[in-house]
């Protein structure tokens, strides 16, 4: 054999992980190498000093800080004693979930799915009664809360209006095309314009619609001054920007619905309704599941709106968990920063993939 | 169309010859050199900068290149280049209290040498508190001062005068002035203004304006007692009444100022202020030049004085206040106990060790020219430079001041404020060790803000600030702290 078709050879069977290896190269540096620095950094000090940094191991003392210390406050919220209401909301969601588990391990058991799911059910039951003794009982939240509250709420709102959109558009109506276009606008806009665009919509003292806020009467009203004023604010700054998103999603999933099946049932006699819920909806559970999905995997992130609009303020009323991890940066306290992060790693993790397994994919298993 | 264009480019690059400086023009001795400036974003600061960085390059060569990031990024990123030896940034401007830290670190230029050699900066005429507190660190300087701050108390004298009252001289005045005043329109556009202006965002430049308030109530046996620790062991002298009645009286101040002042950083108050929207107001000394700039509606009816007081003053030892006597408030003034807060203490340069030797000189060259009386006596004039006054003569002679505009009383009330301030021997130094912004920015902040929104009450604040603040004294070391605490409140004037 000649060394030409030796090499030829070696290149026929060796090929495949020859043009990987850039896109794996890459990857490592850019996406595994940082996920792993971070981790370190997580569980340890950094300080920055003449000829470098400084890096000494701390152990769980960030996670703990943040966790049970003095930081408490900040990321889960200021507990004190638990309300009445608190309770009950805390019991009851125990006992749903000590049922929901027992039902799980006496129908059909694995030890991989028990284990999942025992994850899902301690995240549940922190997240639970951290509601509890906060939000229940008349304490502030922490940026856990307030970052659950913008995935929630935020993208609640977010997906029954692009939804409603889509479907309009998705309908033969006269200047559909425009609207289309239209609706999709704000998605290109960079958040921090987002951001000072409503900031300045906000003000009602000196901004461009002060005069309107006066007409209304909320001439005196401070927005930003108001927890849950701020908060709402926020969400309706992401929607604008995120519900084109949506839109643009369940259009495309609409329009893949084969028209044949929606006439074929107006034959049958079916209503606009039935004809929706029955054949459009179930064809585009799937894809709406996962825009909902990376939808919220965003919006656990957010950090552009909170921190252009409100600064996190008033007090941390607005303040998300991104924005905390990178408030935390910003004053050079790494380790602080990468405990955060991996804190809302974990929780984004867990969420989003009991989600999908528990609710989209049971789902869609039970209509096969 | 070709013989236009041709004749268009030969025009343009005439021009451009005779427009560009020329090697006549400037001496060369920096000729290719590049001095990379940090500061926060212009034109506030930076403007000024680029500005002066234009003319010394025409006289020397070396290009001046003015970087820009958010206040808030400021001192990390600076901190961050030096440290890890990136060198992409020569000078930092910023305030001269986070300097000690880069000091300690061993990444500024000691600029003694310099200064040494350097027979225009006439460092005599900087004022003793600029020269000798915020330049030098152990003794030794190394930074250059651009600009002088002290936080002062602004009213508006028409609408004083018209109700039959004084600037006032306590908090409590303060209150009582801003409710009497409060809702009347100040700028004759029909509309109910403002008693009172304080800047209470959060991120921003709250945190400035509590120690201010607090100042007077912490501190009254001179500037070497200090207003955060107790220099000894480093325990923080924060949870107590003194602190406790500034947090209340500065939320106070909120119902007589705008409905969205939890959200006003520093630019929104002046823009009201400017526009003549607020009675009272707490400033740096920005105030005095903005009033006269165009569009101001305040040019000619804005006074100044110096911060507010108390009657009563912390007794460390029981962390209870106790009315003013002549022991216990030695500075007093008619009973009253005055601490003007020297809030950031000024932008300053300086210059990082590790950038190559010609850098340097170049840079502490371009400094020094900014720093200069030629210079820094006009750039102090205008408003928008975001400079006041620093040296002995911008504070003494007001003919600057009246050629910019001011009338020769407004001159003289506002430069007559900033001499009360920083004369006084009872001045309240800012932050001046190692860790301080995490003190301020990280902690004292946020605590704030949580307060002022209604999240948390004034002793939960304060509990978790002491607590907070230990934290970070023992992360840097409780022994090394307490020996730099010690050694910054020892410059007095």
């Amino acid at each position: 054999m000649s060394r030409n078709s030796a090499l030829n050879e070696w290149l026929d069977k060796n090929m495949g992980r020859i043009f990987l290896a850039p896109a794996v190269t890459l990857i490592l540096i850019f996406s595994i190498f940082p996920l792993i620095a971070s981790l370190i950094l997580a569980f340890a000090r950094v300080r920055f000093t003449g000829g470098g940094f400084k890096v000494r191991f701390a152990g769980w003392r960030n996670f703990d800080k943040q966790l049970f210390g003095s930081e408490q406050f900040h990321l889960l919220g200021t507990f004190t004693e638990i309300s009445v209401p608190g309770w009950l909301f805390g019991l009851l969601a125990t006992g749903g979930l000590v049922w929901w588990m027992v039902r799980y391990v006496r129908s059909r058991f694995t030890w991989f799915g028990f284990i999942g799911r025992l994850i899902t059910f301690a995240m549940a039951l922190g997240l639970s009664w951290m509601f509890a003794a906060t939000l229940l009982s008349g304490n502030p939240f922490g940026t856990v809360g307030t970052t659950l509250f913008y995935v929630i709420v935020g993208c609640g709102i977010q997906f029954v209006i692009g939804t409603a959109l889509a479907f309009a558009c998705s309908q033969t109506i006269r200047g559909s095309t425009y609207f289309r276009v239209i609706f999709f606008v704000p998605m290109m806009i960079t958040p921090i314009g987002v951001g000072y665009i409503f900031r300045m919509m906000a003000d009602t003292t000196k901004g461009p619609f002060a005069n309107v806020w006066q007409w209304v009467g909320l001439g005196e009203f401070a927005w930003a001054a108001d927890p849950w004023a701020a908060r709402v604010f926020i969400i309706v700054a992401d929607s604008w920007q995120w519900i084109p998103f949506v839109f643009i999603m369940m259009l495309a999933a609409f329009e893949s619905v084969p028209r044949d099946l929606g006439e074929a049932a107006e034959i049958d006699g079916a209503s606009r309704w039935q004809s929706f819920w029955e054949i459009t909806w179930p064809h585009v559970l799937p894809i709406a599941a996962t825009v909902m999905l990376i939808r919220a995997i965003e919006a656990f992130k957010i950090v552009d709106l909170p921190n252009i609009m409100t600064s996190g303020g008033p007090g941390i009323a607005t303040e998300s968990v991104s924005l905390q991890a990178y408030y935390a940066w910003r004053a050079l306290d790494l380790g602080q920063a990468s405990a955060i992060a991996y804190i809302l790693l974990f929780i984004t993790v867990v969420i989003c993939v009991s989600f999908f397994n528990l609710v989209v994919l049971a789902r869609v298993r039970n209509q096969r | 169309m070709l013989k236009r264009f041709l004749g268009g480019t030969a025009a343009a690059l005439a021009a451009s010859v005779i427009l560009t400086p020329t090697g006549a023009a400037a001496d060369g001795k920096y000729d290719g050199v590049v001095v990379n400036i940090l500061t926060r974003p212009g034109p506030v600061i930076a403007g000024r900068i680029v500005d002066r960085g234009a003319e010394f390059t025409e006289m020397t060569g070396a290009e001046i290149r003015v970087a820009e990031v958010p206040f808030a990024e400021l001192f990390q990123k600076i901190l961050a280049d030096w440290a890890t030896g990136t060198r992409s940034i020569d000078v930092g401007v910023f305030a001269s209290g986070w300097g000690v830290e880069l000091v300690n670190g061993g990444l500024v230029e000691n600029l003694d040498p310099y200064i040494a050699a350097d027979d225009k900066i006439d460092l005599m005429d900087i004022a003793p508190y600029f020269r000798d507190f915020n330049q030098k660190v152990s003794g030794s300087t190394y930074f250059i001062t651009l600009d002088g701050d002290f936080q002062m108390l602004y009213y508006r004298s028409d609408v004083l005068e018209a109700a039959g009252l004084e600037p006032p001289k306590t908090w409590e005045e303060y209150l009582d002035v801003a409710s009497k005043i409060h809702g009347q329109d100040m700028n004759g556009d029909g509309e109910a203004d403002y008693g009172s202006c304080i800047f209470k965002k959060r991120n921003a430049q709250s945190y400035f304006a509590i120690q201010s308030v607090a100042a007077g109530m912490v501190q009254s046996r001179g500037t070497s007692e200090g207003i955060y620790f107790d220099p000894e062991t480093m325990a923080p002298k924060v949870n107590n009444d003194a602190w406790k009645k500034a947090f209340e009286l500065y939320k106070a101040t909120g119902q007589y100022g705008p409905p969205d002042e939890l959200n006003q950083d520093i630019g929104d108050t002046r823009g009201l202020a400017i526009g003549g929207r607020c009675g009272l107001m707490i400033d740096w000394g920005d105030i005095g030049p903005l009033s006269i700039e165009e569009g101001s509606k305040i040019k000619d009816k804005v006074g100044a004085v110096i911060m507010p007081g108390s009657t009563e003053v912390l007794d460390v030892a029981t962390g209870k206040l106790v009315a003013c006597d002549a022991d216990s408030c030695p500075h007093a003034v008619d009973g009253v106990n005055y601490a003007p807060f020297a809030a950031f203490g000024g932008w300053t340069a300086a210059v990082s060790k590790a950038s190559d030797d010609t850098v340097k000189a170049a840079a502490y060259e371009f400094l020094s020219y900014m720093n200069q009386a030629a210079q820094s006596n006009v750039d102090v004039t205008m408003g928008w430079t975001g400079y006041n006054p620093y040296r002995n003569s911008q504070l003494n002679d007001t003919s600057a001041w009246v050629a910019a505009g001011f009338s020769e009383a407004s001159a003289e009330n506002y430069l007559g404020a900033i001499r009360d301030s920083l004369n006084h021997p009872n001045m309240a130094s800012d932050f001046r060790i190692p860790g301080a912004q995490q003190y301020t920015g990280v902690v004292l902040d946020p605590e704030l803000a949580r307060y002022l929104a209604g999240e948390i009450s004034v002793d939960q604040a304060l509990e978790n600030i002491e607590e907070g603040w230990e934290e970070i004294t023992d992360d840097f070391g409780r022994d090394d702290q307490a020996a730099i605490y010690s050694l910054s409140l020892g410059i007095t004037n």
